[in-house]
């Protein structure tokens, strides 16, 4: 057991009798108290022991019939518990991760039965087979670990670096533009250098008394002249170059990162806020390409013309050089030690914004909730506070960043005086000319500038690596529901649907419990069951909107994991109880599923879903805009555009998800009635509330807690006077309470809510 | 609903919480549930059924017999783990997720937090942290970490 810390595996050897070997050991971290406290629990081929850090001695208990190891778990901590046939014996608690807690149970369970089932030879028995277990247990183990610490990633600045992924196509003309920035460097680099024969040459011999060498000063002039044109070219073009290929990198980026999130799975959705997604790819990328063409390219400019610079005083004078450079560490010091509280700030602050962001996007969503309850003031006021958050956290930062910038210029002004005092000390004993100490203070005035905005750069580079780093977050967020390495091709289908012993766990909870049912092609099943009883878990799983934790779903006998899942998806209608239209003319929402459907397409769909003539009756046709929610249609409108959609991508698989609870019995109607065009010759899955919207379905399947409790159709189910029987009469009685052509049952909560 | 007083709970061999009446002898297994777990923890207790039915409300604990509230507290305690964050020892990154070592009031442990949206603001200076597997870790006062802890906490707020 080599994931076992080798004192407790140790401990654990030491105990074994002769010829008894340990299956299956798990380390627990909480003990009964509910304590972080270490503990193993193990299964060999004789018996069942564990132990807890600080125990004088092991517990073992010895396999016998009665014997029975179970699980149960809440909250994501977890009971093991062993029984015998009249009480529990004994318990352990552990947190979810702490091993493999499922393979324990099973190990135990055979073992268990090996030992009853005939005493003598089950140690050879389990020596030979259930080494096996044994095996996968390890190597499962060592994987999750293994995702254990792929969890965690490198950090901080170096985050940049992997935009090179970005950069990549456009090598070539970075290549280009690095050099082009060389050469303009140099070229800025060549008028303070003139100044030192200008002066010492020109001037100085002048104010000696000797006339003005009009040749040689035409040279000098002339050359600054060229100096500047040349620097002036080089630096436009490597500008604009740059820029463009940082823009480019920067629309990839973003358009890379949306396809990214758009590939993401259901869940994903489920746990992040809309407005910080939003903010993460609006503000982040415009930040990182800022970075990109602004900053970065003026870094690298900076970084040369110091090397050169230095390159260059120091073949003046050795001696000046060195104290001219002098505060250079000292400054280098004072960036380091700003870097990481400037580097919290500015992620608070992204922080703080998306927050402002996410109390928009809650609020204008829900403006009619808003206002139906009269609460602008508390949204307002909610607005103001994360507001205020901003403020204080900005104003935090700006603290230290303001004391930063004229820090580095107060040095900057030394450094200067340090070089005017010892220049003037070499100049009065001969070592240097006036010229010299004139080109070294033309240089180091350029230098410290450079200086100074290199020292801009920290503030920024660190802004870019936090939004980098929340870019990479979406980016390497890995989709839940993996596309196989070799996704199937998948045309064409018959609509065979196959459950097996399905389950499905959502977090901590169990949703779906060993679910089996086989769907033939073209047969309509409803599904039935109280709200919260797995119905539209089922329907997710069948769509693969989250991927089964136990057992397999096979379309035509594919397991549904191995298909292309755009392909797959091409063949499922799916009419959802609240039906999304996004902002377009009608034909648009029409056609979403098959954009190149042709006009006489979208209208004999709009026809079939009856849809057609309130759709003529509205001002612009099919040309009409609906909103994002699409206000200006009423819910049993939007539902027929829904259904419409769905007939016309013609899918062989149709699932109706609480399609016609929203709305109305009069408009129900009509729905059904466009409904029954849309059913013919197709798979289809609906969930219903209404019981009386499933009598055109071929079976009616019945859930409860997630499992099925009946199958059959109306008549067989009534007959069986069960469950489904007493949810059918409470509707009856309802309905005669009620008046049957006015409300029935409240529609219960919507579909995807039924589980977070 | 059965009203106060008109049930009697115990705990049968198995080591569950098992509810009888004066009407129904057969026992039935129970547990109890806060209804504010977080905002008001003493006040609103139901007694849930295997099927997840409420059989009992509890307004407030004090209400019930010596016995029965011991019981209802025993079985609240082992179900109820939200340690407390005493010290935040280490932290292995501060980019998420990231892995957090922490001294609780139960021990020193390890979790995982995989991102800051796992931070939740119970009032300017409580926080809940969520875990990977969904253990709730609480910070009842911030201001009291000391300092190493404060500043590392610093980062995710």
């Amino acid at each position: 057991m080599n994931y076992l810390p080798t004192y407790w595996s140790d401990d654990l050897s030491s105990q074994l009798t002769c010829g008894e070997i340990v299956l299956v050991s798990i380390k627990i971290e909480l003990n009964t108290q509910l304590q972080f406290i270490e503990g193993i629990v193990a299964v060999t081929n004789q018996r069942l022991m564990a132990k807890m850090y600080g125990d004088e001695a092991w517990q073992s208990w010895y396999f016998h019939d009665d014997l029975r190891l179970v699980q149960h778990d809440h909250a994501g901590i977890g009971f093991l518990e062993l029984l015998d046939a009249h009480k529990r014996i004994t318990y352990w608690r552990y947190r979810f991760g702490d091993g493999s807690i499922k393979e324990l149970i099973e190990c135990f369970a055979q073992q268990r039965k090996l030992h009853t089932q005939n005493e003598s030879d089950s140690l050879l028995h389990s020596v030979t087979q259930d080494q096996i277990p044994s095996k996968n247990s390890v190597q499962e183990l060592s994987e999750f670990l293994v995702a254990n610490e792929s969890i965690e990633k490198a950090t901080s600045t170096w985050n940049l670096l992997r935009l090179w992924r970005f950069a990549k196509p456009y090598k070539g003309r970075l290549l280009i533009g690095f050099l082009l920035t060389l050469c303009s460097t140099a070229a800025t680099l060549v008028p303070p250098y003139l100044t030192m024969p200008l002066m010492d040459n020109v001037l100085i011999p002048y104010q000696n008394g000797e006339p003005i060498n009009t040749e040689l000063a035409t040279f000098y002039l002339s050359g600054l002249l060229v100096a500047a044109v040349i620097a002036w070219i080089l630096g436009w073009t490597r500008t604009y170059m740059l820029a463009r290929v940082s823009e480019r990198m920067g629309a990839d980026l973003r358009t890379t990162t949306y396809e990214h999130l758009l590939s993401l799975s259901h869940d994903y959705f489920g746990g992040k806020r809309t407005g910080d997604l939003m903010a993460r790819i609006g503000t982040e990328t415009d930040r990182i390409n800022l970075f990109l063409s602004l900053h970065l390219l003026d870094f690298a400019t900076d970084v040369i013309m110091i090397v050169m610079t230095a390159i260059i005083l120091f073949s003046i004078n050795p001696w000046l050089a060195l104290v001219t450079l002098a505060p250079l560490p000292i400054i280098a010091w004072l960036i380091h030690l700003v870097r990481d509280r400037l580097r919290i700030g500015f992620e608070k602050v992204d922080r703080i914004w998306a927050e402002v962001n996410n109390v928009l996007a809650d609020t204008i969503p829900g403006i009619r909730v808003v206002k139906a309850f009269a609460q602008e003031k508390r949204e307002s006021e909610r607005f103001r506070a994360a507001n205020l958050r901003n403020l204080q956290i900005n104003d935090r930062v700006n603290k230290i960043w303001s004391l930063f910038t004229p820090t580095v210029t107060l040095l900057t002004e030394i450094g200067l005086l340090v070089v005017w005092v010892f220049g003037i000390w070499q100049i009065s004993h001969d070592e240097i000319t006036v010229g010299v100490l004139t080109a070294f203070l033309a240089y180091i005035g350029r230098f410290y500038l450079r200086l100074d905005s290199m020292s801009r750069i920290v503030s920024i580079t660190q802004k870019a690596a936090a939004g980098t780093k929340r870019i990479f977050d979406i980016l390497d967020h890995q989709s839940s529901i993996p596309e196989s390495k070799n996704p199937i091709p998948f045309k064409t289908t018959q609509g065979r649907i196959e459950l097996q012993n399905v389950s499905f766990r959502y977090g901590t909870r169990s949703i779906t419990d060993n679910v089996s049912l086989t769907i033939e092609p073209g047969e309509m099943v409803g599904l039935v069951g109280h709200s919260g009883s797995g119905k539209s878990t089922l329907v997710n799983l069948i769509c693969r909107f989250h991927d089964v934790t136990e057992g397999a779903i096979l379309i035509d006998g594919y397991d549904l994991r191995s298909l292309s899942i755009a392909d797959y998806r091409r063949h499922i209608g799916l009419v959802l109880q609240e039906p999304f239209l996004f902002y377009g003319t009608i034909a648009d929402n029409i056609a979403y599923g098959k954009p190149t459907a042709t006009w006489s397409e979208i209208v004999e769909a709009a026809r079939a879903a009856h849809a057609h003539e309130f759709i003529l009756r509205l001002p612009h046709g099919y040309d009409s805009i609906v909103g994002e929610r699409g206000q200006a249609l009423s819910g049993g409108e939007r539902q027929r555009i829904s259904i419409a959609r769905a007939l016309l991508i013609n899918p062989r698989i149709l699932i109706l998800d609480e399609a016609t609870s929203s709305v109305d019995t009069a408009t129900e109607k009509e729905i059904q009635k466009a409904l029954e065009n849309l059913v013919q010759g197709r798979t289809t899955i609906a969930i219903a509330h209404r019981l009386s919207t499933l009598r055109k379905a071929n079976r009616l399947v019945v859930l409860d807690c997630g499992k099925i409790v009946e199958i059959g159709n109306h008549t067989e189910l009534m007959a069986r006077e069960g469950f489904y029987y007493r949810l059918y009469q409470a509707q009856a009685r309802n309905i005669d309470t009620e008046d049957s052509t006015t409300i029935i049952p409240s529609a219960e909560h919507s579909a995807s809510g039924e589980y977070r | 609903m059965i009203h106060m007083l008109d049930y009697h709970l115990s705990r049968n061999s198995y080591g569950r919480m098992v509810l009888t009446t004066a009407s129904d002898p057969i026992e039935k297994e129970v547990v109890p549930v806060r209804a504010f777990p977080i905002s008001n923890p003493l006040r609103g207790i139901s007694l849930i059924d295997r099927q997840g039915y409420e059989l009992a409300w509890i307004d407030s604990l004090t209400e019930l017999p010596q016995d029965s509230r011991e019981l209802i507290e025993n079985e609240l305690e082992s179900r109820e783990f939200t340690p407390e964050i005493k010290r935040i020892i280490k932290l292995s990154s501060f980019i998420t997720p990231t892995t957090w070592s922490v001294e609780t009031d139960r021990g020193n442990t390890d979790f995982v937090l995989k991102g800051e949206e796992d931070i939740r603001r119970l009032s300017a200076s409580s926080l809940m942290i969520a875990d990977q597997y969904g253990i709730h870790f609480l910070i009842r006062d911030r201001a009291k970490l000391d300092h190493h802890s404060r500043k590392l906490l610093d980062h995710f707020l």
